[in-house]
């Protein structure tokens, strides 16, 4: 008598169980490491139903593993990465466009233009130049305070950037570049500035990095491990050259065929919500939701002004175009140089 | 060529010849489809995106054309061909000394000399090169010694001399390992010096496992991006371009494209290795006895100094990259702390990162070193099906020259295919095992085949003749007489499937990720202390692993290896 009974109640505690087990989003990033333990604590609080996995590598990581699983997505959804590798996948096809609730409070310019949009901004970073002020001293080098001034003959060999063939902040500099001076003037520019590279290499943090432990004084980086290094104490100075800052909209999307299309909306709301932007307030200066942002004490007030007008369209159509051209004038640098 | 027995045609009785047969053909068949599956199928997925010419993934006919038409792809060549044979140039001699010091001299301390060279093998690929820059950087600490800094050909060729160089002493370990002292006897009664008798007997013996460490140095050189991507500087080299191709402009065509042209060196030692075995004899007849070596002072002196500059440069670098794990802040704040290692703190892993790779590290070795030696054995030791052998030896040796990256990339091309039946296992642990046996297939089986070739022939010929059916034998003898090689195998692929990163680095999922693509992902994050933190852990791990499976060895040794001392009273 009893058997049945318990077997009965043993079974439908398994289903009850079941059906209150979390729902499991996968969710593709390129935020940086430290800044996810709190963006799923938060989410999953507000949403105790859904779990995230995250997956998370740099961003040309990240494009090159949603692009290699276009036929078969693995992720749900993407949140945070760079909005013109949002826009190369959605160029495939591969988002899912929708507007999340709160929409309406997000900036136009930090989202994407169609209705619905493929991908909704959380914030922005821009460029920056770390510069190391011990080194400066020790090797008598004078603070720059423009682009122009990276030219300089005193900084040669002691200047190092991003390329911008594997990393994204590197591919923001040399659009900026382009969009600032014009696309001739924007090569005689990088030409100058060429003679002055010690090393192009290939992520977007590591100039910085660099310039704070002294091993090159000047990196050309953006300003999030500017900020950081300088709070743990690295001798550095932040620079934000007067010509203006080239810049990039950290996003988030849905991948198109996932069958967890309902949480990932649920996380598309989140993360375009006034909660969410309370997160990213922590860490970034301008945030895609306007009047929320709070003024970091290492960057000066008007930062957000001191961003060129970026013309993302423009440089998502002609990336393949100013990476070859790019990739003929400096990749290969040592070979130049012995020729000469 | 000329052996008495005819045991080829020999045909052993229908109960035997059942299992026999079930055994060798078989044991081939499966190794076949296992390798068309995990090797051929996912480079043929690479070479399907190579030529595809979709926009925008520099893939085609015609990019293939512009690619290699390219003063620029002409330069990336010459690099990877300048530096890969300098690599190979400077540690195959090097080796095949230490090698010859461990194998026969008689200078002291063998095992701690061979435990310090083995080192570089238990940490990522990515770590002798950070340990590079800390030593010669500009605030490297000894910077002072060089004119420049150490960005560029020369520290590319110093950090892929040290991560290569425990791969090529492996090789010569066990090439050198087994010696006929009948050879010596003779030939010092002939009255031939110690240098007739290394140029007519040992050189013989073992110039095919140096042209085999010089293909491995080589390949192994000419597709890693681990080094040059620390310590290269602005000379580029192809494995990088491949790299960048891949990861920074997603153009998996191009990327695919420079895979191809990376595995030409491969193919081509395959062409001298197959003409090499044709012309080279049975080293080791089954009446050989051990050779020993005999006291020399200034022969010994010579070698224990050579072993000791090895050793000492081998130590200064792994130190320091230990050393730049506990520092605060270098270069600013010099003091010692442990911070670095509360993965908690930090994203990126963590801990589980550490049990999956520990997971990774034992599936690997166990299934990777059983699969592994028995297929060497059947390539090696039985007769017939020769187009199978051919084909498996082929299918075996292409692993070698495929970039980590390049195999990552087939890998999710083929597991993650429309309508493809293994998709299942995509993101799974047991796919990260099949990559990484795929992976480092080719140096464990060169290790074991260089090992079986030195055995006779005649074993096989005894034990046919006994009407023993060839499993039997295989697991009674050869594995026995083997065993030394065995465990180094296995210890290979545990320290090889803990310090992987390039391949797995597109096949991980949440729940799979590994330690070492928990240092990449740190490094990436700024969190370089974590990183060094996470490779001195992998480090410890591999160390512990391999000490204990060299205090099994030594068991085992004293309990199966008696035949390899002199008979008592000889």
């Amino acid at each position: 008598m009893f058997k049945p009974l318990a077997l009965a109640a043993a079974v439908s505690a398994v289903f009850s169980l079941q059906a209150s087990a979390a729902t499991q989003l996968t969710v593709y990033t390129a935020l940086e490491a430290e800044q996810l333990k709190s963006y799923k604590q938060a989410f999953e609080k507000a949403n105790p139903d859904i779990e995230i996995k995250w997956v998370r590598d740099s961003t040309g990581i990240i494009t090159a593993k949603l692009l290699a699983e276009k036929e078969r997505p693995q992720a749900d959804a993407v949140w945070g990465l760079a909005a013109s590798s949002l826009a190369i996948l959605d160029q495939n096809g591969m988002l899912e466009a929708y507007a999340p609730k709160d929409l309406g409070k997000i900036s136009p310019n930090y989202r994407d233009a169609a209705n619905p949009p493929a991908w909704v901004g959380m914030d922005v970073w821009a460029a920056t130049i770390c510069f190391n002020t011990v080194e400066a001293e020790k090797q008598g080098l004078s603070k720059p305070v423009s682009w122009q001034d990276l030219t300089k003959p005193e900084y040669k060999g002691k200047i190092v950037m991003p390329n911008p063939a594997s990393s994204g902040t590197g591919f923001l500099d040399v659009s900026a570049w382009l969009q600032t001076y014009g696309e001739p003037q924007g090569w005689a520019y990088m030409d100058a500035l060429h003679q002055n590279i010690g090393q192009y290499v290939h992520s977007g943090s590591k100039p910085c990095k660099l310039a704070a432990a002294g091993e090159f004084p000047i990196g050309i980086s953006f300003e999030y491990p500017a900020v950081q290094l300088k709070r743990q104490g690295a001798p550095l100075d932040i620079v934000l050259p007067k010509e203006g800052l080239g810049w990039e909209i950290e996003a988030t999307a849905l991948i198109k065929g996932s069958p967890k299309a309902d949480a990932a909306k649920r996380l598309a709301d989140f993360s375009a919500s006034p909660a969410a932007m309370e997160l990213y307030k922590e860490n970034f200066a301008v945030l895609a939701a306007p009047g929320i942002a709070k003024p970091q004490t290492e960057l000066p007030a008007d930062y957000e002004q001191r961003l060129i007008k970026n013309d993302f369209a423009w440089a998502s159509k002609n990336r393949d175009q100013i990476l070859a051209e790019w990739r003929k004038r400096y990749d290969g640098k040592s070979e130049k140089v012995a020729q000469q | 060529m000329t052996l008495p027995l005819t045991h080829g045609n020999d045909r052993p009785r229908n109960g035997v010849a059942l299992g026999h047969r079930l055994f060798v053909v078989g044991g081939k068949s499966l190794l076949l489809s296992l390798l068309v599956l995990a090797v051929l199928l996912p480079l043929l997925a690479i070479f399907w995106r190579g030529f595809s010419a979709e926009a925008g993934q520099g893939g085609g006919l015609l990019a293939a054309r512009e690619l290699f038409a390219s003063a620029n792809f002409h330069w990336l060549l010459g690099n990877s061909l300048s530096v890969a044979l300098t690599v190979a140039a400077i540690v195959v001699p090097l080796a095949y000394l230490f090698a010859y010091a461990l194998q026969r001299t008689l200078i002291p301390a063998k095992g701690l000399w061979r435990g310090i060279s083995l080192l570089p093998l238990l940490a990522p690929s990515m770590l002798p090169a950070i340990a590079l820059v800390y030593l010669f950087g500009n605030q490297g600490l000894l910077r002072g010694l060089l004119s420049d800094n150490i960005y560029g050909f020369w520290g590319i060729v110093l950090g892929e001399a040290i991560y290569t160089f425990p791969h090529a002493l492996m090789i010569l370990l066990s090439a050198l390992s087994l010696a006929d002292a009948r050879l010596f006897d003779a030939a010092s009664s002939m009255g031939a010096g110690p240098a007739r008798a290394f140029f007519s007997i040992t050189w013989p013996a073992t110039r095919q496992a140096v042209f085999a460490a010089f293909c491995l140095v080589f390949t192994l050189t000419i597709t890693d991006f681990g080094v040059p991507v620390v310590v290269g500087g602005d000379y580029q080299v192809l494995a990088l371009e491949a790299y960048k191709a891949v990861v920074g402009q997603q153009q998996f065509g191009r990327g695919a494209l420079i895979g191809m042209v990376l595995l030409v060196p491969a193919l081509l030692s395959f062409a001298v290795d197959a003409w090499l075995r044709r012309r080279q004899g049975e080293a080791m007849s089954g009446r050989a006895q051990v050779f020993e070596p005999k006291p020399s002072k200034l022969r010994d002196g010579c070698y224990l100094a050579i072993v000791l500059l090895v050793c000492a440069a081998l130590l200064a670098v792994i130190g320091m990259a230990v050393y730049s794990s506990l520092v605060k802040f270098w270069p600013y704040n010099l003091s010692l702390s442990l911070k670095h290692y509360m993965f908690e703190d930090t994203a990126g892993g963590g801990w589980l990162a550490y049990r999956n790779s520990v997971t990774m590290a034992i599936g690997t070795a166990l299934i990777g070193s059983v699969v592994i030696f028995t297929g060497a054995y059947l390539m090696e030791k039985t007769q017939g099906q020769r187009l199978l052998n051919q084909l498996l030896r082929l299918l075996s040796f292409i692993p070698m020259a495929v970039p980590g990256l390049v195999l990552g990339l087939g890998y999710v091309f083929f597991f993650n295919l429309n309508g493809n039946p293994l998709h299942v296992f995509y993101g799974s642990m047991a796919l990260l095992v099949v990559c990484t046996i795929s992976h480092y297939l080719t140096t464990a089986q060169m290790t074991a085949t260089t090992a079986l070739r030195q055995l006779d022939g005649e074993f096989e010929a005894a034990a046919l003749s006994l009407k023993a059916p060839l499993y039997k034998h295989f697991v009674r003898v050869t594995v026995p007489i083997c065993l030394p090689t065995l465990l180094d195998i296995i210890r290979y692929l545990f320290v090889s499937a803990m310090t992987t990163v390039s391949a797995a680095i597109f096949l991980y999922s949440p729940d799979t990720i590994l330690a070492a693509v928990a240092v990449l992902n740190m490094d990436d994050a700024g969190n370089v202390g974590g990183a060094a933190a996470m490779s001195t852990l992998i480090l410890l791990t591999s160390a512990a692993a391999s000490l204990l499976l060299a205090g099994a060895s030594r068991g085992l040794l004293r309990r199966s290896q008696a035949w390899r001392q002199r008979a008592p009273g000889y």
